[in-house]
């Protein structure tokens, strides 16, 4: 056979090139610019090497970080996805209702990062907020602002609050395309509501579940907005995730290189982790 | 093992059927014999599937009662009323091995561990799944998922009936003969009363004993496969059944004789006539018309070739005639005459056979 050999077919691949490199290469470059040299402005950069990355991976105010944005990415995917999942289950599958709860379900959704940030700020004021007051008339003694325990516990219902929707949508979504032959079936074959649970709906529902534990590790993960609106990171550090450290490190004090440095770091993890969970959960897809 | 026994059975997925067309299952009186190899033929939107999900129990009738033998299940589970069905598209349980498939309804109903592994084991063997057993059932082709479904509702010995729903819509075909012929087997292997539903002629024919044929919401006739080809009681069945379908023809009817085409043709039955019908017709499939000598004059139009035989349609005045000219035998080309087998013509005043027991209703 005859192949006729050109080289046009690389301009159908320019674009997409072109809007990959200045969208993600070039900015990506740029910080890596500052991971390996030391600037001290007016474009001029000494070569430093790996002492950054050193630097930041031996910080004890890093590895904090690390530990808290770690511990709060658990607890929200341990609350969120099984929450989720239980609220999709409960939803109804037909009637008029399904429309009411699916724009329930997405209104925390539509809300601006920074408002969510800011509503929860006042609504667990102690003095004024509906659920500060509310939790302090119970008799407990919270205050967000300064103590740390309630300072995460307000953060984890926010998140919570805000995303598990996502999660629900997802599920719900992945739910309602099960034929229903499969109950059908499960009927027949006399299976209770766990067996259709554990044998139907949470295999089917596999991969949207993979999809929405990505998303919502993700996301926690980086988590900015709402955390730097609701607390600003305190009290003291008690609240200071990854992206919170890395905007003081790199706006607040200008340290641009450690900050270069962490962002690698911080992007690299990100990167690992979601490969891990996605490999873990793909792995029986094979045999 | 049961008979079961439908009256008045009727169902509408409209709250307050009123008209006839808001019945997706007329009502309608239906006994099945146990043991019997039953089929449910029809073409899509019959009503057939509703008819199945009524015995089932996966859907509840508007009117009328259902008896399994003597017991009323009409309000009853499917669980409760004892049954297996396969469906159009192979259920499986994905990440049950087919051994844990095929022991899931046991299991079910607490079964014990060994009465389950001699069912399976057996079950296996009958259905060829032996060497899959331990495999993950999601691993095996769209054949092997519907033995499993399948084998799911042989695998209790006393289901009452097991049904199937179109079962071999997503089997490649050279796989339905062969699945075709193993259910032909399963049955008198086992004597389960099993029912068919299917809108393939073939599948229907060649699977059951009795073939129920729907049109329409409401069941046009039951027989044997024979009974439906040679004595079809609805000009329906007649073209649903065969291939091609029976030829039907305007016609009138003078002094018990039937008149097409301006001349006279021999039936089985134009003598028992009454009259007062809105459509005449002559119905007469094409196996037992023939090029003669004399007859209803015709002309020739398409010949295609079908292998043994070629199917030639002929054209009288406006009407097209089809009839099947066996290998070797000659095709006139323009003109000829057609002769009809008078014992295998009949005459059908408004679709229903003229002269047959309880007919017209």
């Amino acid at each position: 056979m005859k192949k006729t050999v050109n080289q046009k077919a690389w301009f159908f691949v320019l674009p997409v090139f072109l809007l990959v490199a200045f969208n993600a290469i070039i900015p990506l470059m740029t910080v890596v610019n500052f991971a390996f040299q030391e600037t001290f402005g007016d474009n001029v950069f000494t070569w430093s090497g790996t002492l950054w990355f050193e630097q930041v991976l031996h910080s004890p105010r890093f590895h904090e970080a690390l530990w808290r944005q770690i511990i709060f990415t658990s607890i929200i995917l341990i609350i969120e996805i099984p929450l989720g999942l239980a609220i999709a289950l409960a939803m109804p599958k037909k009637g008029p209702w399904v429309s009411v709860c699916l724009v329930l379900m997405a209104l925390p959704l539509l809300i601006p990062w920074n408002v969510v940030g800011a509503m929860w700020n006042i609504f667990a004021l102690p003095d004024i907020g509906l659920l500060g007051r509310t939790i302090n008339g119970l008799g407990i003694d919270y205050n967000y602002t300064r103590q740390p325990g309630s300072a995460w516990f307000t953060m984890v219902l926010m998140d919570v609050w805000h995303w598990t929707s996502l999660v629900v949508l997802l599920c719900y979504a992945g739910l309602v395309s099960i034929p229903d032959a499969y109950y059908q079936a499960a009927k027949v074959d006399g299976a209770g509501r766990w067996a259709v649970f554990r044998y139907i709906q949470l295999p089917k529902l596999k991969h949207v579940l993979t999809i929405a534990i990505l998303l919502r590790f993700m996301d926690s993960f980086m988590i900015y907005t709402e955390a730097v609106v609701l607390t600003g990171g305190g009290p003291g550090n008690s609240t200071t995730f990854l992206s919170i450290d890395l905007v003081k490190m790199a706006l607040g004090q200008f340290d641009l290189g450690p900050a270069a440095a962490m962002s690698i770091i911080y992007f690299l993890i990100i990167l690992f982790l979601s490969w891990l969970f996605y490999t873990l959960m793909m792995r029986n897809e094979e045999n | 093992m049961a008979k079961i026994t439908l009256h008045d059975l009727g169902h509408s997925y409209v709250a307050n059927p009123k008209a006839d067309a808001d019945w997706a299952l007329k009502p309608l009186d239906l006994d099945f014999a146990d043991g019997g190899a039953y089929a449910l033929l029809g073409p899509s939107g019959c009503g057939k599937t509703t008819l199945l999900n009524l015995i089932s129990g996966l859907l509840t009738p508007s009117k009328g009662r259902i008896h399994f033998n003597d017991l009323d299940v009409t309000h009853k589970s499917p669980e409760d009323r004892n049954i297996a069905q396969v469906f159009q598209f192979p259920v499986i349980y994905d990440t049950m091995t087919v051994y844990n498939n095929l022991a899931f309804p046991l299991r079910n109903r607490g079964v014990a561990e060994a009465t389950i592994d001699a069912r399976v084991q057996e079950v296996a063997s009958m259905l060829d799944l032996k060497p899959t057993l331990m495999k993950r059932a999601s691993g095996l082709t769209a054949d092997g998922k519907q033995k499993i479904s399948l084998g799911r509702g042989l695998v209790r010995s006393d289901v009452n009936v097991i049904m199937f729903d179109e079962p071999l819509t997503v089997i490649d075909p050279h796989l339905k003969w062969e699945l075709r012929y193993k259910l032909k087997e399963l049955h008198q292997r086992t004597k389960r009363t099993m029912i068919y539903v299917t809108h393939d002629q073939t599948e229907a024919l060649t699977f059951a004993d009795q073939v129920v044929v729907m049109n329409d919401g409401q069941i046009v006739q039951i027989g044997t496969p024979v009974d439906l080809f040679e004595r079809p009681r609805h000009t329906f069945v007649g073209h649903f059944i065969g291939s091609p379908g029976m030829n039907l023809l305007p016609c009138e009817v003078k002094d018990g004789k039937a008149v097409f085409a301006g001349g006279i043709v021999e039936t089985a039955n134009a003598a028992a006539y009454k009259g007062g019908a809105k459509s005449v017709q002559i119905g007469v499939r094409p196996e037992f018309v023939t090029f003669g000598a004399n007859g209803v004059q015709v002309q020739v139009m398409k010949v295609a070739d079908a292998g043994r035989f070629r199917i030639v349609t002929a054209r009288a005045g406006e009407h097209h005639i089809k009839l099947l000219v066996p290998e070797g035998a000659t095709v006139p080309t323009g003109n000829g005459h057609l002769q009809f087998d008078a014992d295998r013509t009949r005459v059908y005043a408004d679709g229903w056979l003229v002269g047959a027991e309880g007919a017209a209703s």
